[in-house]
């Protein structure tokens, strides 16, 4: 065990950490607001809608996210439109190849979390809200939406670690975030190990914080469950 | 079009061999990971506090770090930890691991980190009574493990299983940096000769949705068949 390697890769390591909760914030906020939408047209009773919900769910849950970053970065470059289009500004930074990949793929999975939070809202709230007079804007704004996301809450917890390992697939399309500057090292001293225990230490270290967070949030959220 | 076809102009007869070994190593890394699985819930739920230490590390470790990282532990380290084995032994040479073992090696050791979890909770959900029956019966351990215990455990794990399996086909595809020639490595190297990155890419998804949906439905009729004897409420009442 070469502890001065560990010490000396620890702040190049740390230095990747901005990359990596870059591209976990942004794709988790890009993929909520996608996953809301995604779950209300499936829900939605429209069959166009619904329909489109469902094959979208299916193709991004049933292959690999490195199939999908390499279409979305590899894959759409091999078109003259796409090259001469104005989306080529982003699509040819990995960065933003990277986020559009990350969010459609959470999008996915998060949705799925969302219907069962949604669907799990007791009828008689949402005949009580209807009883009130609220349209059907209102009731998802005030009633339905608050207490869906609570109770997806401990799930959508673990989708947030879940993207922060799947962050680590930038690597391959040349972002240099924790896990890209690992390999660097790896491939450069041959040391593995010592390498690997620093990056899994981050990496352990961001997860016990989200958590840890989540855990708070969970116990703010639900008072009624914990008075003194 | 014509890329995919079989044979010497196309890629098809090359992608289609690429599936093949995709799905030996999601078969093989599987089964390493229920063996892995089985004693890690075994550790997990040993009274011995040092067992379920163990347990619980490898479990949370596995768990929150990327599989990518664990997969470069073991392709740049694989060999080297071979090779000091080797040295205890009188052996100075050099080692090269294949890619197909590593590949076994590092997604079977992530896989067994979820099974450890789904076995380990199928395990709990026997009632306890059923074991004090078999044993009020005069059951040895073995018995009871064989005619009480797996079945049932069998048939609760099944759901969750299936879960694992869908992660470590879809897991495989990050094999293809160590230059193991299953899908995304052909699809990548097609794409590279052809210069039609789209196409190439495209019949990956296509053919990893073909293996999660076909495996899906395989799952579904097992649980069906593993639950045949269980009663249920009639449709409808519920």
């Amino acid at each position: 065990m070469n502890l001065q390697l560990m010490w000396e890769s620890a702040p190049r390591l740390l230095g990747g950490t901005a990359l990596t909760v870059q591209l976990v914030l942004l794709s988790l906020l890009l993929g909520f607001v996608l996953a809301i939408a995604i779950a209300l047209m499936r829900l939605s009773g429209i069959r166009t809608l619904s329909s489109f919900a469902s094959a979208y769910v299916f193709v991004f849950r049933g292959t690999p996210l490195l199939v999908q970053i390499f279409l979305i970065y590899f894959g759409l470059a091999q078109f003259e439109a796409v090259r001469e289009s104005i989306a080529w500004i982003v699509l040819r930074e990995p960065f933003w190849a990277a986020i559009i990949a990350l969010t459609l793929n959470t999008g996915a999975y998060t949705s799925e979390i969302f219907r069962g939070g949604i669907q799990a809202v007791p009828y008689g709230e949402i005949e009580a809200a209807k009883a009130c007079g609220m349209s059907r804007l209102m009731s998802y704004r005030r009633i339905i939406l608050p207490l869906a996301l609570r109770q997806a809450l401990p799930a959508y917890g673990n989708e947030m670690i879940l993207m922060v390992k799947a962050s680590s697939l930038a690597s391959t399309i040349t972002l240099l975030e924790i896990t890209g500057i690992a390999r660097s090292i790896i491939a450069r001293t041959y040391s593995p190990v010592e390498v690997f225990i620093v990056a899994g230490v981050i990496y352990l270290a961001i997860n016990f914080a989200i958590t840890l967070f989540v855990q708070r949030m969970e116990h703010r959220l639900t008072p009624y469950l914990h008075r003194a | 079009m014509e890329l995919l076809s079989f044979g010497d102009q196309g890629w098809g007869d090359e992608m289609f061999r690429a599936a093949f070994t995709t799905l030996l190593l999601s078969v093989s890394a599987m089964l390493l990971g229920l063996l892995i699985g089985t004693l890690g819930a075994a550790a997990k739920l040993a009274n011995s506090l040092a067992l379920r230490a163990v347990g619980g590390t490898y479990t949370t470790i596995v768990r929150g770090i990327p599989e990518l990282l664990i997969i470069y532990l073991l392709f740049f380290g694989g060999s080297g930890a071979a090779m000091s084995v080797a040295r205890v032994f009188g052996y100075t040479g050099y080692i090269e691991l294949n890619a197909f073992a590593i590949g076994t090696l590092a997604i079977g050791f992530i896989s067994g980190a979820y099974s450890t979890e789904v076995l380990r909770g199928a395990f709990l959900a026997v009632p306890r009574g059923q074991i004090e029956a078999a044993k009020a019966c005069g059951m040895s351990g073995l018995l009871l493990f064989r005619r009480i215990m797996f079945p049932q455990v069998a048939r609760y794990a099944l759901p969750g299983i299936g879960n694992v399996w869908q992660l470590t086909l879809k897991d495989t595809a990050l094999i293809s940096v160590t230059g193991l020639v299953e899908i995304m490595r052909q699809a990548n190297v097609a794409a590279g000769s052809t210069r039609s990155p789209f196409i190439f890419f495209l019949a990956a998804a296509v053919i990893y949705l073909a293996l999660t949906t076909a495996s899906n439905q395989g799952f579904h009729r097992a649980e069906n068949w593993a639950g045949r004897g269980v009663r249920r409420p009639a449709a409808g009442t519920t």
